[in-house]
């Protein structure tokens, strides 16, 4: 293949526009310096004060509850809702609602559910956080499982039941391995979202239970610290980790 | 004859069309049957009623089961159903391999591990695939696809097969192999096949008996010789195999047409207007003075096939051409006077009344 250089310009441009916020900020995670925009020498001494610092131990203790708790429960639900939708109701106007979660503005969202748990009479707590990050999550874990029900043949259902199974031998020998690899997409990006989000959490969390991002928010309130920049070093390791690893599960299935 | 699988009067439409209008069907036991007719005619329809995956909205379709009575399909679910449907797009399961494919259907009926293996390897050895056994749907081409969706419908040993356009995605070679190979398997494991296709030159080579439909009603079912020399309306005569449709107005035991009579034979007693089909090896090429001749024409194309030769002749008032087939190199040239003649007995007179000839420029002569 020819090598025509120039064309790598725009990709190179692109790649650096991206990247290179993140590049400055893992860079700084490792300065020595208090103050967080001059380079005076390599440590880690940040990560060792973020592993020390109670309000973020909390936080991130309080956020893995929430993002746990709603990828289990946003997983079961989204793929079911999927599959509701896609086999059974088979309308386009059905299935656009269902995902309109995921697309409707966070801020929107969050008032929603404040009002409807203010309605409700629903105290506000980690709870009415792990639920409503279950609300878009659903949305997200659907979405991805409808588009890997429509690529699916329907046919391998009736072919199971043809041979004999029945509709449950069906579902769970025929059906659930075949989305098996857009299940575990949905979930890993529900993980993740669910990992940083702050609009909603910000809005339905109880004042005693704060999650990672509204500790982060309340800190970087008084001026970015170093330790700050180590925390986001580490989620964003974190968030590339699954990423990366939901991009092999959805290849190596794919591939066979 | 007692039959195997009644199809009594089933109809189904979906929202304003019919996808099958009053269809009656009887099939016998190991028959080779052929379900035939243009896209959309409703043969898909009519498998997927038998196999249990539509409920039609009326009529009945009942088995006569091993000991003589009789179940009515319409009421089981799908996987109680004693017929097993190979589909058009083989659905095969793409997580499992080609054992697990073909033993799926075993392990349903909770057979013993032995008695399944034994029977996985018994078809995977009919089927020539007992060295892929290991291998993955995707891993397959597409003849070796097809094998494994029937090994996996054959393997249950259903009463009756029903394979839909089984061999429509091969090409034409394979697809020829694998013709031999569903009539040799259909004499070994003795199960009654009903098969769907719109190629009829395979509909007529393999089958015993062949329906044929069109807008969901049955037109005519008889076994492929009868159904070519008498066909029973002009739609079939279209239809099958190739030829020449003369309209005109049925006169006694003849046809009024282009201000003569043509002699031909009737089937079925004809009044009105009316077609007459000749077949074009049924059809003779004559001198323009022999006083048989039937028809006067002028040569427009000739087609050396090697054996034969297809030579379309132009006759006044008629729109397309009259095809004749001899044996041997062409004997006309281009241009040349020539004269038509036929057997009355093999020009086939049917009633014109159905519409289906609206479609044929010559109706309007
Ligand atoms: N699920 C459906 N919903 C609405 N219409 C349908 C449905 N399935 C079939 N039809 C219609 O019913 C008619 C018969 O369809 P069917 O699939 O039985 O045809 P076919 O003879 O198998 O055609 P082909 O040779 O193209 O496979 C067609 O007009 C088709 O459009
Ligand atoms: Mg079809």
């Amino acid at each position: 293949m020819p090598r025509v250089g120039w064309l790598r310009v725009p990709l190179i441009v692109t790649y650096a526009f991206l990247y290179l916020p993140i590049a400055v900020l893992v860079v700084m995670s490792f300065n020595a310096s208090k103050t967080p925009f001059t380079w005076t020498g390599f440590s880690t001494r940040w990560y060792g004060e973020l592993f020390s610092n109670e309000l973020i131990r909390e936080g991130f203790v309080n956020t893995m509850i929430v993002a746990i708790g709603a990828t289990v429960l946003a997983t079961i639900l989204g793929t079911l809702l999927a599959i509701g939708v896609a086999r059974y109701f088979r309308s386009s106007i059905v299935e656009a609602y269902s995902l309109a979660p995921a697309i409707i503005p966070d801020l929107a969202l969050a008032i929603g559910l404040l009002a409807l748990f203010g309605l409700l009479g629903v105290t506000l707590s980690l709870v009415s956080v792990l639920l409503s990050h279950v609300v878009f999550g659903m949305a997200f874990v659907a979405a991805v499982v409808i588009a890997r029900l429509g690529q699916t043949d329907a046919s391998l259902e009736e072919a199971s039941r043809d041979l004999g199974a029945g509709a449950v031998t069906t579902f769970a020998r025929i059906t659930l391995p075949s989305l098996a690899p857009a299940i575990v997409a949905g979930a890993l990006l529900v993980f993740t979202l669910s990992l940083d989000e702050f609009v909603v959490a910000y809005f339905t969390d109880g004042p005693n239970t704060p999650t990672l991002p509204i500790v982060i928010y309340s800190m970087v309130r008084f001026g970015v610290t170093p330790e700050i920049n180590a925390l986001a070093a580490l989620l964003l390791l974190v968030s590339f980790t699954i990423v990366l690893s939901a991009q092999r599960i959805t290849r190596l299935t794919d591939a066979v | 004859m007692t039959s195997l699988l009644r199809i009594d009067h089933v109809s189904k439409a979906y929202g304003s069309t019919q996808a099958l209008d009053d269809v009656s069907i009887d099939i016998r036991p190991n028959e080779f049957f052929a379900l035939l007719g243009p896209s959309g005619c409703g043969k898909t329809t009519l498998l997927r009623s038998i196999a249990g995956f539509e409920d039609p909205d009326a009529g009945s379709i009942t088995v006569t089961d091993a000991s003589g009575g009789q179940t009515d399909l319409l009421v089981l679910p799908p996987n109680r159903r004693p017929v097993n449907l190979m589909f058009q797009s083989y659905a095969l399961f793409p997580h499992m391999n080609v054992r697990r494919n073909v033993a799926y259907g075993l392990e349903r009926e909770g057979l013993s591990k032995d008695e399944i293996a034994a029977r996985v390897d018994e078809v995977l050895a009919t089927v020539g695939l007992a060295d892929r056994a290991k291998a993955r749907p995707a891993q397959l081409s597409g003849g070796q696809r097809q094998r494994v969706a029937l090994a996996r419908a054959i393997v249950k040993r259903p009463r009756l097969l029903l394979l839909d356009e089984p061999l429509s995605a091969l090409d034409r070679k394979v697809r020829a192999e694998m013709q031999l190979e569903l009539k040799r398997l259909q004499h070994e494991v003795g199960i009654t096949f009903v098969v769907v296709t719109h190629d009829q030159e395979e509909a007529m080579s393999m089958a015993d008996r062949i329906a044929v439909m069109h807008h969901g009603r049955v037109q005519q079912i008889d076994d492929p010789v009868t159904l070519y020399s008498r066909p029973a309306n002009v739609f079939v005569a279209d239809f099958i195999g190739s030829g020449t449709l003369i309209p005109g107005i049925a006169e006694g035991a003849g046809l009024s047409a282009l201000g003569r009579v043509l002699p031909c034979h009737a089937p079925a007693p004809v009044a009105g207007p009316a077609v007459v089909m000749l077949r074009p090896e049924s059809t003779h090429l004559t001198s323009i003075d022999d006083a048989s001749r039937l028809l006067d024409g002028t040569v427009v194309e000739t087609h050396f096939y090697g054996g034969s030769t297809i030579t379309s002749v132009r006759v006044s008032g008629l729109q397309p051409p009259v095809v004749v087939r001899t044996a041997g190199a062409p004997r006309h040239s281009v241009g040349e006077q020539v004269g038509i003649s036929w057997a009355p007995a093999d020009a086939v007179l049917l009633a014109a009344d159905d519409g289906t000839l609206a479609a044929d420029p010559g109706a309007a002569v």
